[in-house]
């Protein structure tokens, strides 16, 4: 089949940036979406243009490195998928596509479809994690953990960090994102000693990297390729009263976070 | 001959020997000393986070934009430990023994020892960074069995056992970063390794956004980079994954060790057209439940349902009976091509054969199945537009991964001192072939519990900040480095870097693949350095080196695809033996199983870098077992 492709082409973060438009030709229903990019590339290159340049890496759906908006919707139009695993046959013959990056006031445009996600890194690093050191820790099976626990957790855990919620959402919000890691950990007993101030540091952090506040618009569901689901922000809101009402909640959060 | 320094004594005593033998670092010295760390998937982020924690300074790099994207977040199946949780007869011995038998016995057995006994340590390890591993109601851990073993001993989450683990390690590394003691590179590649004086210093890097070259200098460096198996081109590995940064150790002076052990996967997603990048892995944990047949008869068109019982062949379960379906993967690898190559293979092509769920799903009903495998299941429908609830999985071999690796000894220490090679990018635990969630267990082994004790006493000896990044060493190595992406960004030729890995990796495919002979491995040799010659007159790069460039950074890592090739072939043609992943049709047993020769190979070939154009020298470390007898692998 044979699409017209409209793609964002950005020399560099500062410079302007604008949709070109480009001919995919004889492209096969089993391709993905990225195989069906790699065949325009080869003819830019061959053509003596350059390249359009995006992130990748697993394509498997795992990595969270591909990122890319589809006629508006970020990975596209088929659901819990992400764009390295969507595949041509899912587009039809003369199928007009608009390709951009990622697009939130915290990911600054680094090249082409090519965004800076750092501020995500940034949330984490705030306090996404238990504080335990290697060695030391008592066996696997020391405590237990009841399955539907252990399964919620992994439901929130599955975040491949991609940032789309944060690209869907009309507020830039990344609360999809960090609600995930706060219920992953909250949900684990391992993980409850340090959910207070957890809560409060990386609600701190998300707020002070630009990313808006959730509007409750469900955009971010709807986007997210690993099917994370909005209740996970309602856990992190309860997280969040929790520790306010601790009567120790308001000094952790200015309290940096234990190193 | 080349020693791998293993501590003398009883097998289970020798890491606690080592361990009392070795000097340490005192706890106010350990900030002076800096430590380098390449790569931050799996090995990597262990290391790095734990090394942190001890209070070391660090430098960590990776080529994505978050170490969360490592490599390693695709691995799937599981993690192996020898816990026994269920009772069914697992000890480290046994961990130890499958992993020895797995490897066709060509591993070192004191590292395997060691690995098994520190298994237990990793699961609980992550248990306590909040991994959510599989459970049952009561809340106690399950487990599964995977190829080469009669035991469950497979923690697993999901089909995502790889993510949790480097989410684990990268919250670990995240809390490092966040306290100080470790400094993040992300988009940044190892374009050199550094060698001062004969010791490991420091590395040379270009940053992926802005195209800027520079050192780094440290007291030590840890090459956690991945493995190799890019050089088939079509793979399971991510696209970025590549031999340039042990490749570059290698040029040197590190010894490459096993070159052509590589592990083609049995259960992959079979090719499906000329566009393909990638080849999607289908977890062995599948064969727990999936059956694995062909039809009996040749050239059959047939659909899978209309094939009656008596008129397929599952062919693992007739061959191997007692492991069944879950023969290891060179075995279960080199069967399906087997069939194939009979004319009854399955799909496009005739490449493929089926992965059928219908009896499992019979006996323990569609939900349970999709509990235990459902996102692998989708995955497969979105890439292939079939139902395995429905239908048979097709499924074929792809390379999948290098037991190869930089040569280290007992303390993980390549032949140049400072040198550390982690996980998949080293060659110790697996021998000739690695089973099944081996090497997750691997990677963290190393990074969580062994490298944070030999460094110290490589360390020790060492004074801290001794080079600075001034050195002449460094300058040179900027400028050899800036000297070849110049060079590639100037040839401007008709060919793109694309077109020359695909061709690559068809000659890899094709002579230095699943079964090897003499004549096609000189085929191999005399195409690989041909193709070469042509990409050095005739790549087309675009672009400038001061800029994000991907496909510069494509072509660097092809440049040495396209020497190493070589390399892995000429181990292979040297070897003249059958052992695991290797299989060269001259050495078979009159069944077609691999025949070792463990006369004249029962050793690890290392190679030392002579040229690119010239002949590697080989250095021979002897394989001796102690403990285990060696004997002829049988999983019938
Ligand atoms: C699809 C798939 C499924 C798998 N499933 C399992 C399983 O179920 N169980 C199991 O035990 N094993 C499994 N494996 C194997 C296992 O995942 C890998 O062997 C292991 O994760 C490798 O970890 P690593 O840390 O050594 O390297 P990787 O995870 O590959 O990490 C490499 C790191 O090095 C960095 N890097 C590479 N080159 C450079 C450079 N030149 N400069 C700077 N940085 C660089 C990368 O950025 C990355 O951070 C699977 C593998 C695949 C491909
Ligand atoms: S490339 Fe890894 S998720 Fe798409």
């Amino acid at each position: 089949m044979n699409l017209t492709l409209y793609v964002w082409r950005q020399k560099g973060p500062d410079e302007p940036g604008r949709l070109e438009q480009y001919e995919a030709k004889d492209i096969s229903p089993e391709m993905s979406f990225l195989e069906m990019l790699d065949v325009v590339n080869e003819d830019l290159i061959k053509g003596g243009k350059e390249p359009i340049a995006f992130d990748h890496d697993c394509r498997e759906g795992i990595c969270g490195m591909c990122s890319q908006v589809i006629n508006g919707i970020p990975h596209g139009p088929q659901e819990k998928t992400t764009v390295c695993q969507l595949h041509m046959r899912h587009f039809k013959e003369g199928d007009i596509l608009y390709i951009e990056p990622w697009r939130a006031r915290a990911f600054p445009v680094i090249k082409d479809l090519i965004v800076d996600r750092s501020a995500l890194e940034r949330i984490i690093r705030s306090g996404g994690y238990i504080s335990v050191h290697t060695g030391g820790v008592p066996d696997a099976n020391a405590i237990l953990i009841p399955k539907a626990d252990a399964e919620t957790a992994m439901d929130a855990s599955e975040c491949i960090g991609c940032g789309a919620c944060i690209a869907a959402c009309p507020n830039g919000s990344a609360m999809l994102f960090t609600a995930a890691k706060v219920a992953h950990l909250a949900m684990l007993p391992q993980g409850r000693v340090e959910a207070a101030q957890r809560v409060c540091v990386m609600t701190e952090a998300m707020l002070k990297e630009g990313f808006g506040n959730c509007g409750n618009h469900y955009e971010c569901q709807a986007a997210c390729p690993k099917g994370i689901k909005v209740q996970f922000i309602a856990k992190l809101n309860r997280e969040f009263m929790k520790a306010q009402t601790k009567d120790t909640g308001r000094r952790l959060v200015s309290e940096p976070f234990s190193g | 001959m080349l020693d791998g320094k293993c501590p003398s004594g009883p097998l289970a005593e020798k890491w606690d020997k080592r361990c009392r033998e070795m000097k340490l670092v005192n706890p106010a010295n350990k900030r002076k000393y800096t430590i380098i760390v390449v790569g931050t998937g799996l090995a990597g982020a262990s290391t790095a986070a734990t090394l942190g924690e001890l209070g070391y300074n660090v430098e960590a790099f990776c080529y994505q934009d978050s170490p969360r994207r490592g490599h390693s977040i695709a691995a799937q199946g599981g993690i192996n430990a020898a816990k026994n949780y269920p009772g069914d007869g697992d000890s480290i011995s046994r961990l130890f023994y499958d992993t020895i038998k797995g490897g066709d016995f060509r591993a070192r057995e004191a590292n395997v020892y060691r690995l098994a006994m520190v298994s237990n340590t990793i699961i609980d390890q992550c248990v306590a960074q909040g991994v959510p591993f599989a459970r049952d109601y009561a809340g106690y851990l399950e487990n599964r069995s995977f190829g080469g073993a009669q035991v469950s001993r497979t923690f697993y989450a999901r089909g995502q056992t790889g993510q949790q683990l480097l989410l684990g390690a990268y919250a670990a590394l995240s809390r490092q970063v966040k306290a100080g003691t470790v400094r993040l590179h992300p988009r940044t590649e190892m374009l050199d390794l550094v060698v001062v004086d004969g010791e490991a210093k420091g590395i040379t890097v270009r940053d992926l956004v802005t195209g800027a070259m520079s050192s780094y200098a440290g007291d030590a460096v840890c090459l956690c980079t991945g493995g190799y198996a890019n050089v088939f081109y079509l793979s399971t590995n991510a696209m970025g994954s590549n031999v340039t940064a042990t490749y570059r150790a290698y040029k040197k002076g590190a010894f490459f060790a096993n070159p052509c052990y590589t592990q083609i996967h049995p259960t992959c997603i079979p090719v499906s057209g000329d566009h393909q990048s990638k080849l999607t892995l289908m977890s062995e944990s599948l064969r727990n439940d999936g059956r694995v047949w062909v039809p009996k008869e040749k050239g059959n068109r047939r659909a899978p349902h209309e094939i009656p019982e008596s008129e397929r062949d599952y062919f693992l379960e007739r061959k191997y009976p007692s492991y069944g379906n879950l023969a290891p993967r060179d075995i279960a690898s080199r069967a399906a091509k087997e069939v194939c190559d009979e004319g009854r293979g399955v799909g496009p092509g005739g490449r493929g054969v089926y992965l059928d769920f219908a009896e499992a799903i019979g006996r323990l009903g569609e939900e349970k199945i999709r509990e235990r495998y459902g996102n692998l299941f989708d995955m497969y429908e979105k890439i292939t537009a079939e139902n395995a609830y429905k239908e048979p999985m097709r499924i074929y071999p792809a390379p999948h991964y290098t037991m190869g690796g930089l040569w280290v000894d007992y303390d993980l220490q390549s032949t140049i001192p400072g040198l550390f090679v982690l996980g998949e990018a080293n060659f110790s635990d697996h021998g000739a072939n690695r089973l099944g969630a081996s090497a997750l267990m691997q990677g963290l082994a190393d990074g969580y519990f062994i490298i944070p004790y030999t460094i110290a006493n490589y360390l020790a000896r060492t004074q801290p900040g001794k080079v600075s990044r001034d050195h002449a060493e460094f300058r040179k190595s900027r400028e050899e480095v800036d000297a070849l992406t110049k060079k590639l960004l100037s040839l401007k030729g008709n060919r793109t870097v694309n077109e020359f890995h695909r061709e690559l990796g068809k000659i890899m495919w094709e002579y230095v693949g699943m079964a090897r002979s003499e004549e096609g491995l000189k085929e191999a040799l005399k195409l690989i350095p041909e193709l070469r010659a042509e990409f050095w007159e005739n790549v087309k790069v675009p672009g400038n080196g001061a800029e994000l460039n991907q496909q510069l950074e494509k072509a660097c890592r092809v440049a040495d695809f396209l020497e190493f090739g070589e390399l892995m072939a000429r181990d292979a043609l040297h070897r003249n033996e059958s052992c695991g992943g290797h299989f060269r049709v001259e050495y078979q047993m009159p069944d077609g199983e691999a025949r070792r020769d463990d006369e004249n190979f029962c050793y690890v070939a290392a190679w030392e870098f002579r040229g690119v154009d010239k002949e590697p020298e080989l250095h021979k470390e002897p394989l001796v077992f102690e403990n285990v007898p060696l004997a002829v692998r049988s999983y019938k």
